[in-house]
């Protein structure tokens, strides 16, 4: 549990000036996951907008130790520096206690990076992955990936005369983590920022692997106003969209349940990206999406035991 | 003591890691490599070395995680073949980019397709200009010596570089052979520790690796790589000195066999030069001036060294184990021909051989060094690019 006063007297271990965009996420999301860090902590971060806007030569945004090398390996890359850790704490080489933490954004995640994640999840190091999901390939100028949302218009799937935006739902990847059987797998979202930092307490505090998918909305891509990030971010959780819940040592809890289950047509609506399932003839996308997104919460309920 | 051993290319690469104990080794198995993994993985399995061995899902992850291993200040290797090499060829240039002195025995296979197991040099003639070194092998002694000698040179502050050690697949990595092992604690301290000047787990001075260069620093930085090339050569030498006073064995740029009064020179790398040896010596006692010049840093080039050996003979082949496609000739002999440019003009040639682990035989190679002689005495060179043994 993080108590904001505590909060706001750490350090921030990504500092101001980076390029990120105005109402982007992605920054909060590591400031806080970072919030959570008690040890010195080594950050891998695959190619990306987290990336661009942070370590532009001669900057830096960070303040502790950071390598970036490719695109789908940031697991793989952290994995190594996780080794030397360990090999050369054995040799007595190093004797403090060190944490270790790789970003992705959903490109560098669920789709070029998912083999390098799976492999070292699988492989048991001792690091937290943490997946902001943007739900496109926005570094490079919104592209579908396989976390954008069906529905959702982007440059590889724009909204034409015959298709309306992303034909597929998206790839459930925090379920895909959790069928790895490590100790921790959660899923968040900055707006609830107590719920989050508490999650990667936790997936710090385990031995092994941890993975943590958070929602990092992109006000271009998904086309909303800076001002209004937290409360899209909100309305993903009110609309359960994006549930909050974690699968710890295999026992999935609902960490987050609304008081009322708003429909997602409102949330939809606020977004850009979504503006074409309002014109005539496309009303049944939008009822597909909500009967997916029910099916997706009762199924989850059902697996916590909360239904 | 150094002891004396009947052993394959990839047992005694497996013995010089052993060795060299590395801190992190992040492998893949690929035939004709994947020996030198199992060995290794028993070598962990019953303790005979500290490693941290990461079995990594692929050569992408097995080179990423090398990199991030030696980010973060550990002696990091790696080893792999052909598509395992071409998998990892994003990541080679990243590893050279950020200055990291990783260690990689490469043991040289065909790359598809059609796919093929089996030896030449297109695997890490495709990495050559990726700013890795590469050391190339004749045998298991010289697969061994090399490996040892370049966990020095990588870490030689004057050339924080990765280092691939090259040799032929099955012809050296399954092939028994003679060969001579240090004693385990020569080779220790041989090598030495390694002293990064930056690492991650320095956490109280963080650093950032990997950062966005645009177009204000890129080039400086590319330039600062070029520049290190420049001190490999002088690096290998002194490294060689040194090994020759712990091993009795001695190595150049390049091994010179019967070259210097030769008129007619093959230049070829790896295995095929210990059949060209023979065939020298040979044609030798038949009364022909052969000689010949065995390569073994072809990265960076020593020109000017190559240039100096090969001066004033009548006729150059070079043999390449590699095609470059380019319909002008394989990549050593692309390298040798543009170095010879500016001296008096011997006439030069291109055999492509072996493709695929194609046998190249004695005949064939003698063959060679009879079609120089031809165009010495005519001046006349009618097939500057030959393809060798294939049935056309």
């Amino acid at each position: 549990m993080a108590n904001l006063r505590d909060l706001t007297k750490k350090e921030e271990l990504l500092c101001g000036g980076h390029r990120a965009c105005a109402g982007c996420a992605a920054p909060i999301a590591v400031r806080q996951a970072l919030k959570a860090v008690d040890t010195p902590v080594v950050v891998g971060c695959a190619t990306g907008c987290l990336e661009v806007t942070t370590t532009i030569y001669p900057f830096t945004s960070w303040r502790v130790p950071f390598i970036h090398s490719a695109f789908e390996n940031s697991a793989a890359t952290i994995s190594g520096v996780e080794a030397a850790y360990r090999a050369l704490k054995k040799k007595g080489k190093i004797t403090r206690d060190i944490q270790f933490i790789a970003f992705g954004g959903d490109g560098g995640t669920y789709d070029i990076g998912f083999q390098s994640l799976s492999g070292a999840m699988e492989r048991g190091h001792d690091m937290v992955y943490i997946c902001y999901d943007n739900e496109a390939y926005m570094n490079t100028g919104i592209q579908r990936s396989s976390a954008t949302p069906k529905g959702a218009s982007t440059t590889t799937s724009p909204a034409g005369k015959v298709i309306p935006g992303k034909v597929q739902f998206r790839k459930d990847l925090t379920a895909v983590m959790a069928a790895h059987n490590i100790p921790y797998v959660a899923q968040a979202v900055p707006s609830h920022w107590n719920d989050f930092i508490t999650k990667v307490q936790k997936a710090l505090a385990v031995k092994g692997p941890a993975f943590i998918n958070v929602l990092a909305p992109c006000r271009l891509g998904w086309q909303f106003d800076p001002a209004e990030t937290i409360d899209i971010m909100r309305g993903a959780v009110e609309t359960c969209f994006w549930p909050l819940y974690e699968v710890e040592n295999g026992v999935w809890r609902v960490t987050h349940k609304p008081r009322e289950k708003k429909p997602v047509r409102g949330w939809l609506e606020k977004q850009g990206r979504f503006r074409h399932l309002f014109r005539p003839g496309n009303e049944h996308i939008i009822e597909e999406i909500q009967a997916d997104i029910d099916r997706n919460w009762e199924a989850l309920l059902a697996r916590a035991g909360a239904a | 003591m150094s002891k004396r051993v009947a052993i394959t290319g990839n047992e005694a690469v497996a013995q010089a890691m052993r060795q060299i104990n590395p801190d992190v080794v992040a492998a893949y198995p690929i035939t004709p490599q994947t020996e030198i993994v199992q060995i290794f993985s028993t070598f962990v399995a019953d303790g005979d070395v500290d490693t941290e061995f990461v079995t990594v899902e692929s050569e992408h992850s097995a080179m990423s995680a090398t990199i991030g291993a030696s980010a973060a200040g550990a002696r990091a290797m790696t080893a792999t073949s052909s598509q395992g090499l071409a998998l990892m060829w994003e990541m080679l240039y990243i590893a050279a980019g950020l200055r990291l002195p990783i260690v990689a025995p490469v043991v040289n296979r065909a790359l598809s397709a059609p796919i093929n197991i089996h030896c030449d040099h297109s695997d890490t003639m495709g990495a050559r200009d990726s700013g890795w070194i590469q050391l190339y092998s004749e045998n298991a002694q010289e697969a061994y010596d090399n490996l040892i000698q370049a966990v020095r040179i990588a870490e030689h502050a004057d050339v924080q570089l990765p280092v691939m050690v090259c040799m032929d697949g099955f012809i050296v990595s399954h092939g028994m052979e003679n060969a001579e092992l240090l004693d385990d604690d020569m080779v220790r301290s041989f090598i030495g520790q390694r002293t990064p000047k930056h690492s991650l787990l320095d956490v109280d001075r963080p650093a950032t690796f990997g950062a966005l260069d645009f177009a204000d620093w890129y080039f400086e930085h590319r330039r600062q790589l070029a520049e290190a090339q420049t001190h490999v050569k002088g690096v290998v030498l002194d490294v060689a000195k040194e090994f020759a006073k712990v091993s009795g064995r001695s190595y150049d740029l390049f091994e010179a066999y019967r070259l210097d009064d030769a008129e007619l020179a093959v230049v070829v790398l790896n295995s095929a030069a210990g059949t060209a040896k023979e065939v020298v010596d040979d044609l030798r006692d038949k009364g022909m001036k052969a000689g010949l010049l065995k390569i073994r840093l072809f990265r960076p080039f020593p020109h000017e060294e190559i240039v100096a050996a090969l001066a004033g003979k009548k006729a150059i082949a070079v043999l390449d184990r590699a095609d470059g496609l380019s319909t002008m000739g394989g990549p050593v002999f692309v390298d040798v021909r543009s170095a010879m440019y500016d001296a008096p003009g011997p006439k030069m040639v291109n055999y492509i051989y072996g493709l695929g682990g194609r046998d190249i035989d004695t005949e064939q190679i003698a063959g060679v060094y009879w079609d120089l002689a031809r165009i010495a005495e005519t001046g006349k060179v009618t097939s500057p690019v030959t393809y060798l043994g294939v049935r056309e």
